[in-house]
């Protein structure tokens, strides 16, 4: 890395700009700055940016004021919960510590892993996640294929605005058409009776939510899922095509050999992010649409922790839960995005 | 970007459509297809809303009898005014704006003044400042720890349950650092040679020259504020206080119903009608609004997506 000499130089600025000692620390700049050759730059960078801290707040002070109150809301709202999840492993009493009382090891991990419900709603989680995943992510890719080949633009235009709408929408509502379409006399079911069918009371028969949920699902997300294609889409250099066409691609051949390496990028970026919140499947819709009719497939680990938490006051032992779950998100993200760096070179960091 | 911007992209993503010299009779197909099946795919998207307003504006036996489609039966509008005149709608409407208002302004504070910040190259420990925000993304306390905190520090029942826990969005924080970093450090310079301090500079040249970004930003906080219903429901205790989608949601569930006819078999008559109108009168604003303000989501989710 560098001589001796050098890095002796710049440990002594650095301990220097700790103590504070404004002489030292000016006899280090000098000797820092003097002509050391190029080998010697770690350690000036290093020694600088220890000196450079006070300096750094002398100059933006003012900048770093305003990062005050974001900075108390993050440690406040976002890691003192982080800090929280120890009650998994501590006892928790209402009105005592939000950090727990007493130590209790893995008393509650064990509880959960011997808790035969659990299971069933890990696996209801999973089966969800992989149904988004697997359905739901591709569709706003073919979607903005589709809007991509409209020449009209004022038509794509309307579509655009219509298939977005949704998005805006509060769950709340989202809960509520549901219920309308799907209720006994609704219009699904008017379908089915006009081809002769029965009615379905499918809010009462867990084996039609899954359905519901990923249908549901669709309609909200996958028009607002199309803008980042589209701007990805409308990146893709003209001449890329030109000379596809020279070659003899049809179409088809273009979108495959052109096109879709295009959005590649903006591919793997969002499948990355969608594993990451796999198993945080929408948790408000499911708690507004399910029933105790429905949990055998529509309870998942959210509802479930929410009604072990909230309801019947088990907070170590549901915070047990979301802890596992946060971890198991917070691994599926970093290795997809680890293969993805690998794999095709893109990656989120 | 800007939406004007974003418009360039859509003219230029047409002008590259518009590229085939002479189409093949297979391709002329497979246009004709694919506009038939946008416009399927928009007349279902859009049929959930047509049904609730016509729900809304018939009568409620038509709608029990699986009369009611596309166009409104026996069309009253009594439930309209059985739901304005419900005193705990309004209040709860009221409370959805003010709740809607507080945590907007909140959070466009928060997240300003920690993106101006961040947005500044040379500022000493800017990597771990975006660190510290961006890590929050891939983990979280989850919703038991954010439960008990909220009741420790005493925000229960009031506004502040909503506004702080959810002050910062990441998303929204990083699009407005792209932002802040494309602006011009030339016109920051010269407003600093003139005697502007670091505030003086935000307020008086930053701010007024992002209003594109800043309404965009606004939109998409005010939006997840009056949509919002679960942090109400998990901390307002009392039904005055609840927002106009707890509201809607306790009507949904079967757990109120509209004063005017509570406990009564007319109850149940109205009910499907009833939580029509109601989520019709929740949903106005914001359908009401979208045509004019949709573009500025685009451009903002654009900008967004331009640094990941």
């Amino acid at each position: 890395m560098s001589t001796d000499g050098v890095t002796v130089a710049g440990g002594g600025s650095a301990q220097a700009a700790l103590e504070h000692d404004p002489a030292a620390s000016a006899v280090a700049r000098t000797a820092t700055a003097g002509p050391e050759g190029p080998q010697s730059r770690a350690a000036r960078k290093r020694a600088a940016g220890h000196r450079t801290w006070r300096r750094a707040l002398r100059r933006d002070w003012q900048l770093y004021t305003l990062l005050i109150l974001p900075l108390v809301f993050f440690v406040v709202f976002r890691y003192v919960p982080m800090l929280g999840n120890v009650i998994a492993f501590r006892r928790f009493r209402p009105g005592g510590s939000i950090f727990g009382e007493e130590w209790v090891g893995l008393h509650y991990v064990r509880m959960f892993i011997n808790d035969p419900t659990f299971w069933q709603v890990f696996q209801n989680t999973l089966v969800l996640g992989v149904l988004g995943l697997v359905i739901v992510f591709p569709l706003p890719i073919i979607l903005a294929l589709m809007l991509n080949e409209l020449r009209s633009r004022r038509f794509k235009r309307l579509v655009q605005t219509i298939s977005y709408l949704p998005h805006f929408m509060s769950v709340v509502i989202v809960a509520g058409l549901v219920f309308q379409l799907t209720a006994m006399r609704g219009t699904i079911n008017q379908a089915i009776t006009a081809f002769g069918g029965d009615a379905i009371s499918f809010m009462q028969l867990a084996e039609w939510f899954r359905t519901i949920y990923v249908g549901s699902e669709i309609w909200q997300t996958v028009g607002w899922g199309t803008i980042l294609y589209l701007a990805a889409l409308s990146t893709v250099d003209p001449q890329l095509y030109e000379a596809a066409r020279i070659d003899g691609a049809n179409r088809w051949r273009q979108t495959w050999h052109v096109t879709l390496p295009g959005i590649r990028p903006t591919m793997v970026v969002l499948l990355i992010l969608n594993i990451g919140s796999f198993l945080a499947v929408g948790f408000e819709k499911i708690l507004l649409l399910y029933n105790p009719l429905l949990y055998p497939t529509a309870d998942v680990i959210a509802t479930y922790l929410y009604r072990v938490g909230i309801g019947s006051s088990q907070f170590s032992y549901a915070t047990a839960i979301g802890l596992f779950e946060a971890i198991i998100g917070l691994t599926l993200v970093l290795s997809a995005n680890a293969i993805s760096r690998r794999v095709v070179g893109a990656s989120l960091w | 970007m800007t939406a004007e911007n974003v418009t360039h992209l859509d003219e230029r993503l047409s002008q590259s459509t518009v590229r085939a010299v002479k189409d093949t009779r297979a391709y002329t197909a497979f246009r004709v297809i694919n506009g038939t099946l946008l416009v399927i795919i928009a007349a279902v998207t859009l049929y959930p809303f047509v049904n609730l307003v016509a729900q809304a504006f018939s009568s409620e036996s038509y709608i029990n009898a699986g009369q009611v489609n596309l166009w409104p039966k026996g069309f009253n509008v009594t439930t309209f005014q059985l739901v304005m005149s419900d005193a705990m709608f309004w209040r709860n409407y009221q409370n959805t704006v003010y709740y809607t208002v507080v945590a907007t302004l909140v959070a466009m504070v928060l997240t300003t003044t920690f993106a101006y910040a961040i947005s500044k190259y040379n500022l000493k420990g800017r990597k771990v400042f975006i660190g510290i925000a961006v890590f929050t993304m891939f983990f979280n306390g989850g919703l038991i720890p954010n439960y008990v905190l909220v009741n420790e520090l005493g925000l229960r029942n009031s506004v502040w349950a909503i506004a702080l826990p959810n002050a910062i969005s990441v998303f929204n924080l990083l699009v407005m650092k792209s932002f802040f970093e494309n602006f011009s450090t030339e016109l920051e310079e010269a407003a600093e040679i003139d005697g502007l301090s670091t505030y003086g500079k935000l307020w008086r040249i930053v701010l007024p020259l992002s209003k594109a970004v800043i309404a965009t930003m606004i939109l998409f906080y005010a939006v997840s504020f009056w949509n919002s219903w679960f942090a109400a429901f998990l901390y307002m205790d009392h039904r005055d206080l609840y927002p106009v989608t707890v509201y809607l949601r306790n009507l949904i569930a079967g757990a109120t119903s509209v004063d005017g006819a509570a406990g009564s078999a007319e109850a149940t008559q109205i009910a499907a009608n009833v939580k029509a109108v109601t989520m019709l009168l929740t949903v106005l604003p914001i359908v009401c609004l979208y045509p004019f303000v949709q573009r500025y989501f685009v451009s903002g989710v654009m900008l967004g997506s331009v640094k990941q």
